[in-house]
């Protein structure tokens, strides 16, 4: 997993509550065997018309806005487990997602691709919204290290667990410490209760 | 203090607690896929990595597969390959595998516990949300992603933040015409589609204590589309009735001291909870969805609200307006022209039944195409046995072969852009059905309604 500490970059609005991640990947797009390549089809219905033409109206599609930061709206990924709706959002180029409130199994999946998830206060989130849809080039700066996001002269501080920190600061996965811990996971068989 | 249900299960499977509070869960049974375990077992591989328990996995096509002439070949390549790379991993890593035409295969939530691999007690995990469904039996069970399964594949254990516990307890007898589906359509309706977002729910209560095993699997199924990570049901008689005698279950003694080991799992008298919620059974009417998640959901009979207090105004609209509905509106005598029963939330022998014991004898509408689809090759089996194929065949329903169908649409069973489906599965979102395709959902009982009216009516009002 590559390394996360801090994100400077301009931002994407997308206002939209409830993302579900069949929005963010459809189904249809699950037939890959690999993790790459997802981007392409990211927000894929909302994007491209039936005829494969871009939607103008979608913010993928306007040239105004660009960047690393995703800002959105409430209960950001619910739905399905699809991990796939984390690699869709990394490939495209994203690290970073702002929202109010986050589904849990796509935040868990998001801190395993090193997509960092940042929940803000939702007038945080409605203050970064409309700042960045009306002044595009606004900079956003997110600092794992301290646990701060920052736009102009407002601030804020995030909660991340503070092993998963550690993880991506150090670009660490959960594999790598559960192989390392074999002989306790050994030892716990033996006792545990088996049916 | 006494401990909840869900703390006595979960307790008992910490192998040790590390940094921030996480744990290290022990899984007992690993449920996998086409869809979400290619990329695990290449991880795997780019680690070199040993399967470290495979006698605690099961392997079964569901999502990605066709639902007609399943003995040839899978016409679409990109499923056919995704289909391939299962059997060939299961081969090479020597993992159960029931791929299509065998008799255990079917949707891994369905086979899960027909099998009795689900048991009272079990952390089961998969790569699929409604995981939950297994929570039913009293097993901790839970939806991951494909990094997760590959956790689980090199190590049987997941790093976890434990969740807090919700209690819904719904007291007293259902109402005529009201099934699980409504049960959990009518929970979610007043809780939201983010209600249960950080916690893991049991549900409890006279209500849930008089359904059916497949029932209350159905009510265990959605709890994700409230955000719970899962639901669970204290087992008791039914419970044990269900698993005995079961492909995998315990046999002789064997389950008679499982059966008393499952017994003191229940939530003790004394156990708190973060979070109570209570509800009357004879509040529950038939229920249907109108928007674009399953927190938008009203009795059928009742109006689509102005203003949603859970969703912003623009949201609402937007979903308004994706489905073709307005403010206020009620849904009575909507014209339907799909109608799907299946997936892993009603696609069990006892869907099939309520749907064929009410169409007998009568015929669909002429404009509607409806579909069933059981939930695995033991379901569709025991229709055939008790002749629903031939009942369903009669009212104009295209009994399919079993899988995932078109509740999400990666098949080619899939609802038209702009058409309305009355459907039996979980979730209403944007083209979840196919680009453009309008979701309704309902119990089985309202889509075998909707399916002979041809329209959304008062299903009260159509039975003895």
């Amino acid at each position: 997993m590559e390394k996360v500490v801090k994100v400077l970059s301009r931002a994407v609005p997308l206002s939209n509550e409830d993302i579900d991640t069949d929005q963010i990947i459809p189904a249809r797009f699950l037939k890959a065997t690999s993790r790459e390549g997802f981007g392409e089809n990211l927000f894929r219905d909302w994007r491209y018309n039936a005829d494969n033409s871009p939607k103008e109206s979608f913010v993928l599609n306007n040239a105004t806005y660009e960047g690393s930061v995703l800002v959105a709206g409430k209960n950001f990924g619910c739905g399905s487990s699809r991990e796939h709706a984390a690699w869709s959002l990394y490939d495209y180029g994203f690290r970073v997602v702002v929202s109010s409130f986050f589904a849990d199994i796509f935040k868990g999946n998001a801190l395993n691709n090193g997509l960092l998830p940042v929940q803000v206060s939702e007038d945080f989130l409605q203050e970064l919204m409309e700042t960045v849809k009306l002044r595009p080039d606004t900079e956003v700066e997110v600092d794992l290290v301290n646990q701060s996001i920052s736009f102009n002269e407002f601030e804020e501080s995030f909660e991340v667990n503070s092993y998963k920190k550690e993880c991506l600061i150090n670009g660490y996965d959960d594999i790598d410490y559960l192989v390392s811990i074999k002989n306790e996971i050994e030892a716990f068989e033996k006792q545990a209760i088996t049916i | 203090m006494g401990k909840t249900l869900f703390d006595k299960v979960w307790d008992a499977h910490v192998v040790k607690q590390i940094d921030g509070g996480i744990d290290v869960l022990y899984i007992d049974r690993h449920l996998i896929h086409e869809v979400t375990s290619p990329q695990a077992f290449s991880e795997l591989e780019t680690r070199n990595l040993p399967l470290f328990r495979k006698e605690k996995m099961v392997a079964t096509p569901d999502h990605n597969i066709p639902t007609k002439d399943q003995h040839l070949p899978i016409k679409d390549a990109l499923s056919k390959h995704q289909v391939d790379r299962l059997l060939e991993n299961c081969a090479k890593y020597d993992v159960e595998l029931y791929g299509l035409g065998h008799p255990f295969q079917g949707i891994v939530h369905v086979i899960g516990p027909e099998l009795g691999i689900t048991l009272p007690g079990r952390t089961m995990v998969c790569g699929d949300s409604h995981t939950s469904t297994h929570g039913a039996f009293g097993a901790i069970a839970f939806g991951i992603g494909t990094s997760q399964v590959a956790q689980v594949m090199a190590t049987q254990c997941l790093l976890q933040s434990k969740p807090k516990t919700m209690r819904i307890t719904i007291d007293g007898e259902l109402n005529k015409g009201v099934l699980a589906k409504d049960v959990i359509l009518h929970i979610i309706a007043e809780l939201t589609a983010a209600g249960g977002t950080g916690y893991f729910i049991e549900y409890a209560g006279a209500a849930i204590r008089s359904l059916s095993m497949e029932a209350r699997m159905t009510v265990c199924n959605m709890s994700i589309e409230m955000g719970a990570r899962g639901g669970m049901i204290a087992p008791d008689e039914t419970t044990f009735d269900y698993i005995e005698g079961r492909e995998f279950t315990p046999k002789g003694e064997a389950f008679e001291q499982a059966v008393a080991y499952w017994k003191t799992l229940h939530s003790d008298a004394d156990a708190v909870f973060d979070q109570e919620y209570h509800f009357d059974a004879a509040d529950i009417e038939p229920m249907i969805t109108y928007g674009t998640n399953p927190g938008m959901g009203i009795k059928i009979k009742g109006n689509i609200p102005e203003r949603l207090a859970a969703s912003s105004q623009d949201s609402f609209h937007k979903s308004l307006d994706y489905m073709g509905f307005l403010p206020g509106e009620s849904l009575m005598g909507k014209e339907i022209n799909h109608v799907f029963i299946g997936s892993c939330t009603n696609s069990r022998i006892e869907d099939l039944r309520i749907v064929a014991d009410y169409v007998k004898g009568k015929k669909k509408a002429a404009h509607v195409q409806a579909m069933i689809v059981p939930g695995s090759k033991q379901v569709e089996k025991q229709a055939i046995a008790e002749g629903l194929d031939l009942i369903l065949k009669e009212a104009g329903f295209e009994l399919r072969e079993p899988g995932c169908s078109a509740c999400l649409g990666m098949n080619d069973d899939k609802v038209p852009a702009g058409a309305y489906c009355v459907s039996t599965s979980n979730r209403n979102f944007e083209g979840r059905q196919g680009p453009g395709a309008r979701t309704l959902l309902a119990s089985p009982l309202v889509a075998a309604v909707t399916a002979v009216q041809g329209k959304i009516v008062d299903i009260t009002e159509f039975l003895n």
